[in-house]
């Protein structure tokens, strides 16, 4: 049987519902056991600009988005010029039949670069520059096209419903376009009417005009259109099966490993972590009085960092969450951390730079800053995810990281990993180990010394508020108490104890925490983050060719895991650089750390994350020894 | 037993100038702790960058020495996280209303019951006396090349407008009225604010010690100085917010706007403004999270045997499909 696997896309202005509307879409598909891998692409606008979900669906593990459109619908032009020509040749569209004389020039969203590509295109092919123009291409390349008039649906509806406000409930289309979108795909309704009630069930009337709304266009689609060459169908639903997006992954790992302070200033893609927090303030503890999560917006990033070091020196499990703009406020804060060994966690989302760069896009821009990012040499962590279920996984592992060798630790995710929404194994929290480290609970005794220098560089830990333990931090480099001393010996003594607990957190984290290997070959791939899914679709695409190809996922970015990487290149001749970025980031620590040099480097950074086909075609001229040097990907709108 | 005094005092050997203000106001916070008895372990001072960031050095409390004008953000952090401490933060005019500026704005609308005391001398001394944001327009301090082209920030007005519940003036050389000052401060249900008048004697050569005794301006009748520095206190001052009502508050803000702008010839201390009716932070917080203050942050359990006890499989179970 011919394995089912389709892309989905609904576009629409922003604020016009379309994450309700993929939401509902991929809810209703994983209801039936399906896997889902959906990415939202969005400008930097509130209201009126295009935005945009690609939600893949398959009968088989994914991991990644691909190459090409199976099922666009729009209900406004914009979505048409921007997409169709993704639409796979037998691929589908479905649009509102009142878009079919929109010319060009009648979308002020278009911007000028964009438009005159579309205009260029169209006139080589002596089309009308509108949507009907661009329709025309398409039946030439034989797409299906269905076109469907939104507005007398709402009416026909408002009609069978008696309730006449209906017909001006522009919202419903959204679920009217996912609704006529699973009839057209042979979807069973049943999931679909489970999924608007899922999504809706705090408002019960809302729930129940939108499942007949669901209803109506589900049964419009089976009775309108013929059968469609491609069509997903209910498969065996395993159990424990999530459906849930990267940020919310992270949020969830700091409340199973107790965190309880975040410190935020808003920024896109990070705070919607920190408001998911704080929506979950309150929640159970085993055998005790309810706990909470104090979450607290800050004046800027400066305040959330010097918050959540304020916190943590009271013993608290303490994290900041920010992207680059954000990070770079809080270099300075990153130095006194480390010189006072405060454990603190930031997760840092990155998106595309410099400066305010691709707001709303992705990005692997600031590896080198993350790991560089203080003045003067102190220890910290850079810990990467590759993916949403590692997140949640990861989010308490950096706390143990922070605490054990006591210094920051940075979580260095991205907007494609925040924003993706996907299928995966339900998070076990009895699987997170809580490691404090030398935090002490009770101190006996005078003369405690917060600094003290001891055989492995880490020195027990007071706390604010702890009987006998009061101790003093500075900025300055300070004795063993944590007074100011500019004496010579004391500064090498102490810098010593701080940078050896690199060499420690090397001997100490795992070597699958450090890196993973998912199997080595004479051509392997070195990346990190979440370019993991992307890559590992792509090799499994190769395999089905006989191709094969190794990876190695780095997880421990800094300290730099050179024996972990060098012992598994052991047999590699090739090695390929996959990552989001335009300098090549990780390469340049490949090239710094390892006896061995990258050869090809696969890279981009047009701020819209990679897809399986790209790596896997990249990965193909590589093999075939047809590549250059550096590959640029560039797909995606 | 008994707290005393140089429980209090650290020995670390002290470096500010002869003659400098900053010992009155060290000497008054050690005074206030013991008066108050607040046990050592339950209190911190945090500090900013400058002499006064040394503060925290030489108290025998917990001394949080943070950067330059951040001093707010990681004594709000501490203190939110257990709200059960004590905390004083103390930083300089320059690090405080200068770098620190927006941090000064932002406690003042979140009110965490804690105390801030700043060292106000007008001049950035650890960097060789360059002009800090209370230094007034025209100056020139002896380090200055030119006279001074900007305008003077009014601190008293800016806590005031900021939100700031508490707000006072004490004067580094009345150890006793400042002890008391730091006292009230510290006992204020809210934010707390002390603008410390501390002449720096090494680079401040115009708001000298003398010159806030009035020695350049002597009664002709008596032919005694006529002292800047005098008590809102003793005129039957009433800074206090006693009922809330919307026309009371706004004659105790507008009546201390205006006592902070008298300078040259009179300089009022004591209590500006105090209202004790608006909710700290914490309370606000406590509004929605019931057990807040008995159970937070920093006195919560998250574990068990290495194990984690927050269970969250109410939430985990939302995202089940």
């Amino acid at each position: 049987m011919q394995s089912k696997d389709i892309t989905w896309v609904i576009g629409g202005p922003q604020g016009s519902g379309v994450e309700s509307a993929a939401n509902i879409f991929a809810r209703a598909c994983a209801m039936t056991g399906l896997q889902i891998f959906g990415k939202r692409e969005f400008y930097s606008n509130i209201k009126g600009e295009h935005s945009y979900f690609a939600v893949r669906v398959s009968d088989k593990n994914i991991r990644s988005n691909v190459k090409g459109i199976t099922l666009l619908v729009a209900f406004d032009a914009e979505t048409l010029f921007r997409h169709v020509d993704d639409v796979c040749d037998d691929g589908a569209i479905i649009c509102d039949s009142d878009l079919i004389s929109i010319k060009v020039d009648e979308v002020p969203t278009l911007d000028t670069l964009f438009k005159s590509r579309l205009i260029e295109h169209l006139s080589s092919k002596n089309k009308e520059l509108s949507v009907r123009g661009l329709l025309e291409i398409c039946k030439e390349r034989d797409i299906t096209i269905h076109l469907v008039s939104f507005k007398n649906i709402l009416a026909a509806l408002a009609e069978e419903l008696q309730n006449p406000s209906i017909r001006n409930m522009f919202r419903m289309l959204n679920v009217l376009a996912v609704s006529i979108s699973l009839g057209f795909l042979g979807l069973s309704s049943k999931p679909l009417l489970d999924s608007v009630e899922a999504i809706f069930h705090t408002k019960p009337k809302i729930a129940e005009l939108n499942k007949q709304a669901a209803n109506y266009g589900y049964n419009f689609a089976t009775v309108k259109f013929p059968k469609f060459k491609y069509s997903i169908s209910d498969i065996q639903k395993k159990s424990n099966t999530f459906l849930v997006q990267g940020y919310q992954a992270a949020g969830l790992g700091k409340m199973a490993c107790g965190c309880r302070f975040q410190s935020y200033y808003p920024i896109t893609p990070a705070s919607d972590e920190s408001v998911f927090l704080e929506s979950n303030e309150v929640f159970d503890v085993k055998n005790n009085r309810p706990g909470s999560t104090l979450v607290v917006q800050t004046e800027d990033e400066i305040s959330a960092i010097g918050m959540a070091i304020g916190s943590a020196l009271t013993g608290t499990r303490s994290a900041t969450s920010t992207s680059g703009p954000g990070f770079s406020l809080m270099a300075e804060a990153m130095g006194w951390a480390g010189i006072n060994e405060v454990p603190i966690v930031v997760t840092l989302y990155q998106r595309s730079g410099p400066s305010t760069g691709l707001p709303t896009r992705h990005g692997q821009d600031d590896l080198m800053f993350a790991i560089h990012a203080g003045h003067g040499d102190f220890p910290k962590i850079v810990y990467a995810s590759g993916d949403v279920e590692e997140t949640f996984y990861d989010a308490a592992k950096c706390f143990n990281f922070a605490e054990h060798f006591q210094l920051p630790v940075i979580h260095i995710l991205d907007k494609f990993l925040a924003s993706t929404i996907t299928t995966c194994k339900r998070f076990d929290p009895d699987l997170i180990t809580i490691d404090r480290g030398k935090l002490l609970e009770k101190i006996e005794e005078d003369g405690y010394k917060r600094f003290s220098l001891t055989e492995d560089g880490i020195s027990p830990r007071s706390k604010l508020g702890l009987e006998n333990g009061i101790f003093w931090n500075t900025g300055d480099e300070s004795d063993e108490f944590g007074h100011i001393s500019e004496d010579p010996i004391n500064r090498v003594q102490m810098m010593d104890k701080r940078a050896s607990k690199l060499e420690l957190a090397l001997n100490t984290i795992t070597k699958e925490d450090q890196a993973i290997s998912f199997g080595i070959a004479e051509f392997c791939v070195l990346s990190w983050g979440s370019t993991k899914g992307p890559i590992l679709d792509a090799i499994d695409m190769l395999k089905k060719e006989g191709l094969n190809v190794g990876f190695i996922q780095l997880k421990l970015l800094h300290p730099f895991p050179t024996d972990r990487i060098k012992s598994l290149l052991k047999d590699t001749k090739i090695i390929i650089d996959v990552e989001a970025n335009q300098a090549a980031q990780l390469g340049s620590l490949l090239n710094e750390h390892l006896d061995k040099k990258v050869d090809y480097y696969i890279l981009k950074y047009t701020g819209r994350p990679m897809t399986s086909t790209e790596i896997y075609e990249s990965l193909k001229k590589i093999l075939q020894t047809k590549a250059e040097k550096i590959q640029v990907l560039t797909y995606g709108a | 037993m008994e707290p005393k005094l140089a429980d209090y005092k650290t020995d670390v050997h002290n470096d500010w100038c002869p003659g400098c203000g900053d010992f009155g106001i060290v000497n008054a916070i050690q005074m206030a702790l013991t008066e108050m008895k607040i046990p050592r372990h339950m209190s911190a001072i945090f500090s900013g960058i400058g002499c006064s960031g040394k503060t925290s050095h030489f108290v025998n409390v917990f001394g949080v020495h943070t950067l330059h004008g951040r001093v707010l953000p990681f004594a709000q952090g501490a203190k939110l996280a257990n709200p059960n401490l004590t905390i004083i933060a103390a930083g300089g005019d320059g690090d405080g209303l200068g770098i620190g500026a927006g941090h000064f704005v932002a406690a003042g609308r979140r009110n965490v019951d804690m105390t801030y005391i700043i060292f106000n001398n007008a001049v950035y001394g650890l960097t060789k006396g360059q002009a800090s944001p209370t230094l007034r327009l025209g100056q020139k301090t002896k380090s200055l090349p030119n006279p001074n082209v900007n305008e003077a920030v009014n601190p008293i007005g800016l806590a005031i407008a900021s939100g700031f519940t508490f707000v006072g003036r004490g004067y580094a050389y009345d150890v006793r009225q400042l002890k008391d000052l730091i006292i009230a401060a510290v006992k204020h249900k809210g934010l707390a604010f002390l603008d410390v008048l501390q002449p720096c004697p090494t680079y401040n050569d115009i708001n000298t010690r003398d010159w806030f005794a009035g020695l350049d301006n002597v009664d002709e009748i008596t032919q005694k100085p006529k002292p800047r520095i005098y008590k809102l206190e003793e005129t039957g001052y009433d800074p206090i917010v006693h009922y809330g009502s919307e026309s009371e508050v706004n004659e105790k803000l507008t009546q201390g706007l205006i006592k902070s702008n008298e300078w040259d010839i009179k300089i009022p201390t004591g209590i500006f403004y105090q209202n004790e009716l608006v909710a700290p932070y914490e309370e606000r917080i406590a509004d929605r999270v019931p057990n807040y203050l008995e159970n937070s942050p920093a006195t919560q359990p998250i574990s068990s045997d290495g194990k984690s006890i927050t269970e969250i499989s109410k939430i985990l179970d939302s995202f089940e499909v």
